[in-house]
């Protein structure tokens, strides 16, 4: 790999844009193309549809004409809304498992380094923090606080940035009341339908542990089974 | 924990800037119970030093190895390891899984 082009790399890496590296393996020739290239009205190219597929589901993949597509997309965040219990075992089981996780809760005595030791904690509200820590569709959103306040501002900014999951804390009536919240604030009923709630696998989690184990399977199953389901219908 | 794949890029960029000899090592295919996926990689410098994983440790020693080469060739080349190949033994790929990988040299 040449060094500019690794270089590229590297920067797309860093900005958390999404993108495929095309070697030909008989001649070494390589390039890079960004996920943001490769819209419709660019499909001259013949890897085109064989580069969108490998970029959805994040994975790189030989391909018929003896090219080689490396795929990389940004490492996959969580951002946990209110630093309660269920964050408490939530957050160390989602950086086991390969999440990026941040707790954000603008009450000071919650969002403290003690009771989180091992994530960054940021004590501010979501409208304050959310552009610089910026919500992207590689980014998980779980509302904990129970507190519309904090909840409701995170989940607007997590359904316009396409959050490839977003969960809110509440029962059905309380998601109900959300719904109707966020609809007045101008979100269609389609959009809404990406929130996750009541959040967490239907797995009869009590603890709050254990509603974090059910939480974090959700978020994998979000993460995973688009690829999942392709290969499925492409095995059927 | 896991050292997670810009760690590899990020040193193999930065290992190159420091003038050292890089190759890259990637995951092109596997088959049956290979431990790391398609597109895994390795960067190893010029000294044997490297980081990063193609195989969680089953071949690693013959990559290496194989990068020396590209790096003082300049030259990319595959290599499959395999369990019907003897050599896959001799490597310790006694998982029964088998990989190709393709080493290319930063440049």
């Amino acid at each position: 790999m040449r060094l500019d082009l690794l270089a590229a790399l590297n920067a797309e890496r860093a900005a958390r844009r999404a993108c495929v590296v095309v070697t030909d393996l008989a001649s070494g020739a390589q390039r890079l193309v960004r996920a943001a290239e490769l819209d419709a009205e660019r499909a001259q190219d013949p890897l085109a549809p064989a580069m969108r597929s490998a970029l959805a589901e994040g994975r790189s993949t030989l391909v018929a004409d003896g090219s080689f597509l490396a795929v990389d997309v940004p490492p996959p965040r969580l951002l946990l809304i209110g630093a309660v219990h269920i964050s408490q075992a939530l957050a160390p089981m989602a950086r086991i498992a390969g999440f990026d996780t941040t707790i954000l809760d603008p009450r000071t005595a919650f969002a403290t380094p003690q009771r989180f030791p091992d994530v960054p904690v940021i004590a501010e509200w979501p409208d304050i923090a959310l552009p610089s820590y910026g919500l992207d569709p590689f980014t998980a959103v779980a509302a904990l606080t129970h507190d519309p306040k904090v909840d409701d501002p995170a989940l607007e900014a997590a359904v316009a940035a396409g959050c490839f999951y977003i969960g809110a804390l509440g029962s059905r009536r309380t998601h109900a009341a959300r719904l109707e919240r966020l609809a007045a604030r101008g979100f269609s009923a389609e959009a809404l339908a990406d929130i996750h709630a009541p959040i967490g696998l239907a797995i009869g989690a009590a603890s709050p542990p254990e509603i974090a184990v059910a939480v974090l399977a959700e978020i994998i199953a979000a993460l995973r089974r688009p690829a999942l389901a392709r290969l499925k219908g492409a095995a059927a | 924990m896991f050292a997670r794949e810009d760690d590899v890029l990020d040193a193999a960029e930065r290992w190159r800037r420091e003038g050292r000899g890089v190759a890259l090592a990637t995951v092109l295919e596997t088959w049956g119970s290979a431990p790391r996926p398609v597109g895994s990689r390795l960067v190893i410098d010029d000294a044997g030093n490297f980081l990063g994983s193609v195989s969680g440790g089953c071949v690693e020693g013959a990559v290496v190895t194989e990068a020396l080469d590209v790096i003082a060739s300049g030259v990319p080349k595959r290599i499959d390891f395999g369990v019907a190949d003897a050599a896959a033994w001799t490597v310790g790929l006694s998982c029964g899984g088998r990989i190709s990988v393709y080493v290319e040299p930063v440049a």
